[in-house]
């Protein structure tokens, strides 16, 4: 989690992102963030993320986001 | 039929009148009647595309979807027997499946697409390489009808059938409630491009007579004729004027002609939209927005966000997003992390995709050079608006001119003005024609006939710049209080007789200040060429 | 808020709203009351008290240019009326006749052959001048059928407010004025002039490559024909003496044949210049292509001796009413000549 926070907050130094859990509704993250951190967790993580996972649930909070890489994890 | 058109109209009205009749199990069969009526009317033979492409994606769609309730079940039944491996294996198996099948259909799809759309533009490419290489011979060009909408209902279908494939819609079971969606006549010739979990929401319930919703709708309607009769279709001769001309109408004409012709596309494509979602407010449907008020973004990234919506959203989701987030743009990009540092392997997916998106973006306008170099050029200034986003922050955290007014006032022209000039090529026929009249900008240096009446000689006389600025003066002011909240709503709570007189004064206004009839041609909505 | 109060709203809106919206129309649609007149035509003839007219004219400029009915009433009692417009088409002309027989049934039509030369509709300034006057019956609906061009719409014809909505900024004092009702500009649909412009220099007619009339206009008079057999309507064809547009021989030839098939009258007054003593200097009053005064009295009596001698159409200066209309005619007559004269600064001789 630590983790993924740090690269989160490399993207939008300004955020709280242990808080902030409207971070594709409020428009804090874009389209090219999302491209970014997938290629930042692909590095990190070593799970990709595909098309069909990037819906607002799973990047709303960084918690969400979490949860996904560890499902993700699971399934690899 | 166009819009615009009394025939439209007529058709239109008939149809809401018999919808709140008849019992509201038929309404949307009434719908997927007329919608075909519709586009029977336009032309018959379109018939044949729009079939193709509705069957081959319900029967794909229910194939993909059977597949996936076959692969739980296995699973279900299996769940205490199979090894983690094993599981994986066979899910990996049934996802190829699906895949194939998908990517398939998709590419039969695409494939008529870009047959009806490109064939004679890869002629016409193929013919000036045979010159380049002194070859005679040259291939001749094939007819071919380019049915209405295909574009748009093409994507709709397209979307429709990744969804399922994700998993984020249920297959629709009935072909021809399918069949409405991919149809249904107001958004049938120029968007905006829906998406099943949106729409099928309210397209297939009963509705009963509702006079807010109907009235509300009407109301918009009648805005979106507004836009399209009052503006647009008078701005059309200044623009048509100027275009066709380039060395008469150069230097500063070129620059007026930039200007309307950005208002126009607005005004029209806005407009259509507006008279669409109108008709389906009425119905008591309910059609995403296309627009938010895009001429005030303050970059064109946000500018994006705002214009063209539908379509937008839809090369983000079915194309940016998989591009992006595949193992092979993954894997690229952790070479180049490797090879050129973290900042460029970072950077790297980002750029591609949205290449690829853009260029796609071009040739969905149009199967010509102008648009695609119209759509890099957009990616080129993405780009580098999205490299100096630093030295902007350091800028702004230095001098704090970002939260002034006047500044958010500067940025909002100069995204407008950006805009104006990337707009110039897919109005002027070439790509050589659009940097010839801008670079007529600087160099011509007519800018002194401005004084001498110049705006006169473009086939608008002073009358039609006084409704001109008072149909822009009238956009701009609702667009303005468009901000705080829908602009119906607070007509609506005004008393009845200010309210009537509104928009009977917004009907009479139509009439009387509209471009139609004899003298003015009945011009189509731009983006029915798409 | 119950029912019938909504009701009472919904009515109140929309009678201001029709109400607007025609009087909007009223005061858009062109009154025709001041240099093209020619529109104002078709419209009076529904202002007469009194429709029961021996002999209607049919056609166009050719009719109502050339034949001055008090003449005709003066000089023969033969009571009168011209159905012209500017640019008639035959179709129009033949839905004109069916218009008029809505009303009465005269004894003789005098149909101008100019308009078989048009085969469709030329102009949309032209239909509109023809239709719009015409009062709303299953003739003047199949008319605008038969008119329209390619790119015009019925409903503009219904709502003429959708084809004039741009007047709005060429109101004049007179939109105003004639809102309601026009002005009288024709004497029984004779469209004076007394000014004088002598025939110089007429064209010769150019050289056609096909001088047979269209099918679509054979039709028409087909029809014409047809009709004014069934109500025992005498229909008799005229060619005017107008020397410009040509009226080719190749046409009169055409015109002559058919006329002699079944068996109707044909006057060519080009032919029988002399013998009515027609004088180009003098007679006409935009260098031939029309008759002034002079002339269209001329005319007229040579063609009322025709319908009173050979077709027996009756003297009705013995009758009171009629009378009584005609001397107030002819009252508004002399008085227009009188206006003409001071207008075109002309001596009476």
């Amino acid at each position: 989690m630590d983790k993924l926070l740090q690269i989160l907050s490399e993207l939008h130094p300004d955020i709280d992102f242990e808080t902030q859990d409207k971070l594709i509704d409020g428009m804090i993250l874009d389209s090219f963030d999302i491209v970014t951190l997938i290629s930042e967790i692909s590095e990190v993580f070593d799970v990709t993320i595909s098309a069909e996972h990037i819906i607002p649930d799973n990047f709303n909070s960084a918690r969400a986001l979490y949860a996904l890489i560890q499902q993700l994890e699971d399934e690899e | 039929m166009l819009f615009t058109s009394y025939e439209f109209i007529g058709f239109t009205a008939i149809l809401l009148f018999v919808y709140y009749l008849i019992p509201q199990k038929y309404q949307w069969m009434l719908l997927l009647l007329f919608s075909y009526i519709f586009y029977y009317m336009a032309d018959p033979a379109y018939l044949i595309y729009i079939l193709t492409t509705t069957i081959t994606i319900y029967f794909t769609a229910c194939l993909i979807e059977k597949n996936a309730d076959r692969q739980s079940a296995f699973l279900k039944q299996h769940k205490e027997t199979l090894l983690r491996d094993e599981k994986k294996a066979y899910k990996d198996g049934q996802k190829r499946i699906r895949r194939r099948t998908a990517g398939l259909c998709i590419l039969l799809n695409i494939g008529i697409l870009a047959a009806v759309k490109y064939t004679n533009f890869l002629i016409g490419n193929v013919n000036g390489m045979l010159q380049a290489f002194g070859q005679e011979k040259q291939l001749s060009f094939v007819s071919l009808v380019l049915p209405m909408g295909i574009s748009f209902y093409t994507f709709q279908a397209i979307g429709y059938l990744v969804d399922v494939y994700r998993g984020t819609v249920r297959a629709e079971k009935n072909p021809l409630k399918f069949a409405l969606f991919v149809s249904f006549f107001p958004q049938l010739v120029q968007g905006p491009i829906s998406r099943f979990g949106d729409l099928s929401k309210s397209l297939y319930e009963k509705h009963s007579f509702d006079s807010k919703a109907v009235c509300f709708g009407l109301q918009r309607i009648l805005w979106g004729f507004f836009k399209k009769l009052v503006i647009a279709d008078r701005i059309l001769t200044g623009v048509t004027t100027i275009i066709s001309d380039i060395d008469t109408y150069n230097g500063v004409y070129a620059f007026v002609g930039m200007v309307f012709y950005t208002l126009e596309l607005y005004a029209d494509f806005s407009g259509g939209i507006d008279i669409t979602i109108g008709i389906a407010e009425a119905l008591g449907i309910t059609v995403q927005e296309n627009f938010n008020r895009p001429y005030f973004s303050k970059s064109l990234k946000e500018y994006w966000r705002r214009w063209h919506i539908s379509m937008c959203s839809w090369f983000r989701d079915y194309i940016f997003y998989p591009v992006s987030a595949s193992k092979a743009m993954q894997k690229f990009s952790k070479f180049a992390r490797k090879h050129w540092g973290d900042s460029i392997g970072k950077r790297l997916p980002v750029y591609a995709a949205t290449f690829i998106v853009w260029f796609a973006t071009g040739i969905w306008h149009g199967a010509n050079w102008n648009f695609i170099v119209w759509g890099l050029a957009n990616w080129c200034v993405l780009m580098i608006s999205e490299e100096l986003e630093p030295a902007y922050m350091q800028f702004h955290n230095r001098f704090h001119l970002d939260k002034k007014p006047a500044y958010k006032l500067f940025q909002t022209a100069r995204t407008f003005l950006l805009v104006c000039c990337l707009n110039m090529f897919d109005c002027y026929s070439s790509v050589a024609e659009t940097f010839r009249a801008f670079g007529t900008m600087f160099t011509a240096g007519n800018w002194g006939v401005l004084r001498e009446g110049a705006l006169l000689n473009l086939g608008l006389s002073m009358l039609d710049y006084g409704i001109l600025v008072f149909g822009v003066i009238v956009l701009l002011a609702v667009s303005l209080v468009q901000r705080s909240g829908s602009v119906r709503e607070k007509i609506g709570r005004k008393p009845y007789p200010i309210r009537v007189c509104l928009w009977f004064g917004m009907f009479l206004l139509i009439i009387l200040l509209g471009a139609y009839g004899v003298g003015y041609d009945s011009s189509q909505f731009i983006y029915n060429r798409f | 808020m119950n029912k019938g109060e909504i009701i009472f709203k919904t009515g109140i809106t929309l009678v201001i709203v029709v109400g607007v919206l025609y009087l909007l129309q009223r005061l858009l649609v062109p009154k025709y009351v001041d240099g093209i007149v020619e529109g104002a035509f078709v419209a009076e003839y529904y202002q007469e008290k009194n429709k029961e007219f021996d002999v209607v004219f049919i056609g166009d400029c050719e009719v109502y240019e050339n034949f001055s009915l008090v003449t005709l009433w003066e000089e023969y009692g033969i009571n009168s009326y011209i159905r012209g417009s500017a640019e008639q088409y035959i179709w129009q002309s033949y839905y004109m006749l069916e218009d008029t027989l809505n009303y009465d049934t005269p004894q003789v039509v005098v149909f101008n052959v100019q308009s078989l030369q048009f085969n469709e509709s030329q102009s949309e300034a032209y239909n509109r001048m023809t239709l719009e006057g015409m009062k709303w019956s299953s003739a003047k609906v199949k008319s605008i059928l038969a008119s329209m061009k390619e790119d015009e719409k019925f409903l503009d014809y219904v709502f003429p407010i959708l084809r004039y909505h741009t007047r709005w900024s060429e109101l004049t004092a007179d939109d105003f004025k004639y809102m309601f009702s026009g002005k009288k500009v024709t004497h029984n649909g004779y469209y004076m002039r007394v000014d004088v412009k002598p025939a110089e220099n007429v064209p010769v007619g150019r050289m056609l490559s096909d001088y047979s009339f269209g099918d679509n206009a054979w039709k028409y008079l087909d029809k014409m024909v047809e009709l004014c057999e069934q109500k025992g309507i005498t229909l008799i064809l005229i060619k005017a003496p107008s020397l410009y547009p040509y009226w080719y021989d190749e046409w009169d030839a055409q015109i002559k044949d058919y006329a002699e098939e079944k068996e109707l009258l044909y006057i060519n007054f080009l032919q029988l210049i002399d013998e009515i003593g027609i004088d180009y200097n003098t007679d006409t009053y935009d260098a031939g292509l029309h008759m002034n005064l002079s002339g269209a009295e001329k005319l007229s009596v040579y063609l009322g001796r025709i319908l009173s001698e050979e077709l027996n159409v009756p003297d009705r200066r013995n009758e009171d009413d009629i009378s009584r209309i005609w001397e107030q005619k002819i009252i508004d007559y002399e008085s227009e000549i009188e206006v003409q004269y001071e207008y075109y600064g002309i001596n009476k001789e």
